[in-house]
């Protein structure tokens, strides 16, 4: 059929137009870039917690003793077990991800639906374990002390076995109690007060002989300094200000704060990408069941999430390493 | 995309040959960081622990299998490839080195006693 566009005799020559050098539809080659733009982001975020982490390298907290849950086994040290768990359903569900993005490639509606269906309980089921594990890490396991310069101690017996402060404390009768809205007409909110006071810890600990304190400066083969019976009760007495239980982004009873900072931050950015990544698949799943890639006859969709939610796997595999390995 | 439909033999003996490779991988990555082999930690490459470049290491293997085999970046054409990966690559090294750098250095201000931070 003749066109509006003359020949120019440069049809079919590699610099005649008309060629598409990438081979790749707009859609999945922008979603290529935002990914690419996302693994950025989140570099950013892994580089920003190296730094931090190489300032404070001889006092940094030990991932092995924070994150040492597991369901239904309280009270059992289980390093690592439950994150491991975690990472193999994630790579699981980026497998039945890619299962459906190859069954769509057949044209198979019904296997699609299927392996949808299971990526996206297995995204809904690891965002539930990454609340959890920021359950148990705001909760806190045997509270710390802090001192006036933001140093955390923690007690330990002398085989080295953590002590909670609940075992420590002595208490006391004449404690403050909570400003009150019913007590007074002048009245300011203030946080809630903490279980014991410092006063408490250091009556209770003086009557302990067994127990001692940890620093959080790292000795040669990577463990947490113990102090003498003397150097403690000195510690203890003159620079010791408050208890810490749990963690949040101005205290954290592990260790520096930052730690506890980028933890919520990048497992916090990461479960929101798992998060969207569910959302986006369900919309996709409801999709599929509806039969719009059917009648489109092509299932490149799958394909576009499928590349969102391998990414998400993808950047879990790095914060794992960084966080909970290295 | 044409290509796309045009081939239909299905990957999926391929597909849980990598699952299986990644579970390995992980598996291997678990006992190493509950075992803590003792050479691994006190053979130090380039100012990190062996251990830690082991770890590094795998966790790149394994991201490239992820993006090689699940993302089909392999069937993909050679530009796009290089314009994600190489610029990825070249950015974050450039990013870690930088900053990796700097927090050693306010490390050793700290030690020399410069600045305080435990009063």
């Amino acid at each position: 059929m003749e066109t509006a566009v003359p020949k120019t005799g440069t049809e079919g020559k590699l610099w005649g137009g008309g060629n598409k050098p990438l081979e790749v539809s707009y859609g999945k080659m922008m979603m290529w870039f935002f990914i690419l733009s996302d693994a950025l982001t989140f570099s950013g975020f892994l580089a920003a917690y190296g730094f931090s982490r190489f300032k404070f390298i001889d006092s940094w907290p030990i991932a092995d003793e924070v994150f040492n849950h597991f369901p239904f086994l309280h009270g059992v040290d289980a390093p690592m077990y439950y994150v491991a768990l975690m990472t193999f359903i994630l790579i699981f569900s980026s497998v039945t991800m890619v299962l459906a993005v190859d069954a769509g490639h057949q044209m198979k509606q019904k296997k699609v639906i299927i392996y949808m269906f299971w990526t996206i309980i297995g995204g809904l089921v690891f965002v539930g374990s990454q609340a959890w594990e920021w359950k148990n890490f705001i909760k806190g396991e045997y509270g710390a002390v802090e001192t006036k310069g933001g140093q955390i101690l923690q007690f330990v017996d002398t085989e080295g076995h953590r002590v909670g402060l609940d075992e420590i404390a002595n208490p006391q009768a004449d404690v403050r109690r909570q400003h009150l809205e019913q007590n007074g007409v002048w009245y300011q909110a203030e946080d809630e007060l903490p279980t014991y006071t410092i006063d408490e810890i250091r009556s209770g600990f003086a009557e302990r002989n067994d127990v001692l304190i940890r620093t959080q400066t790292l000795t040669e083969d990577g463990k947490k300094t113990v102090l003498s019976r003397e150097e403690s009760l000195q510690r203890l007495q003159e620079d010791a200000i408050g208890i810490v239980e749990g963690a949040n982004l101005i205290h954290n009873e592990y260790g520096t704060p930052l730690f506890a900072n980028f933890f919520f931050f990048i497992t916090g950015f990461h479960g929101f990408h798992v998060f969207s990544g569910v959302i986006i698949n369900i919309i996709i799943f409801i999709n599929v069941i509806l039969g719009t890639y059917e009648r489109r006859k092509n299932y490149e969709m799958v394909e576009k999430v499928g590349l969102y939610w391998h990414f998400v796997d993808l950047v879990w595999v790095f914060v794992f390493t960084f966080f909970y390995l290295v | 995309m044409a290509h796309d439909t045009a081939h239909h033999e299905s990957n999926t003996g391929k597909i849980w040959k990598v699952f299986f490779l990644l579970s390995v991988i992980t598996i291997v990555e678990v006992i190493l960081g509950i075992i803590k082999p003792a050479f691994l930690i006190e053979t130090t490459l380039v100012s990190m622990k062996l251990l830690n470049w082991i770890f590094i290491i795998l966790t790149i293997w394994k991201a490239y299998y992820i993006t090689w085999a699940f993302m089909h970046m392999d069937g993909e054409t050679k530009g796009l490839r290089r314009s994600v990966v190489w610029t990825g690559i070249f950015l974050v090294c450039y990013l870690i080195f930088i900053l990796l750098t700097e927090g050693d250095y306010v490390y050793e201000v700290f030690k020399a006693g410069y600045k305080s931070w435990d009063f």
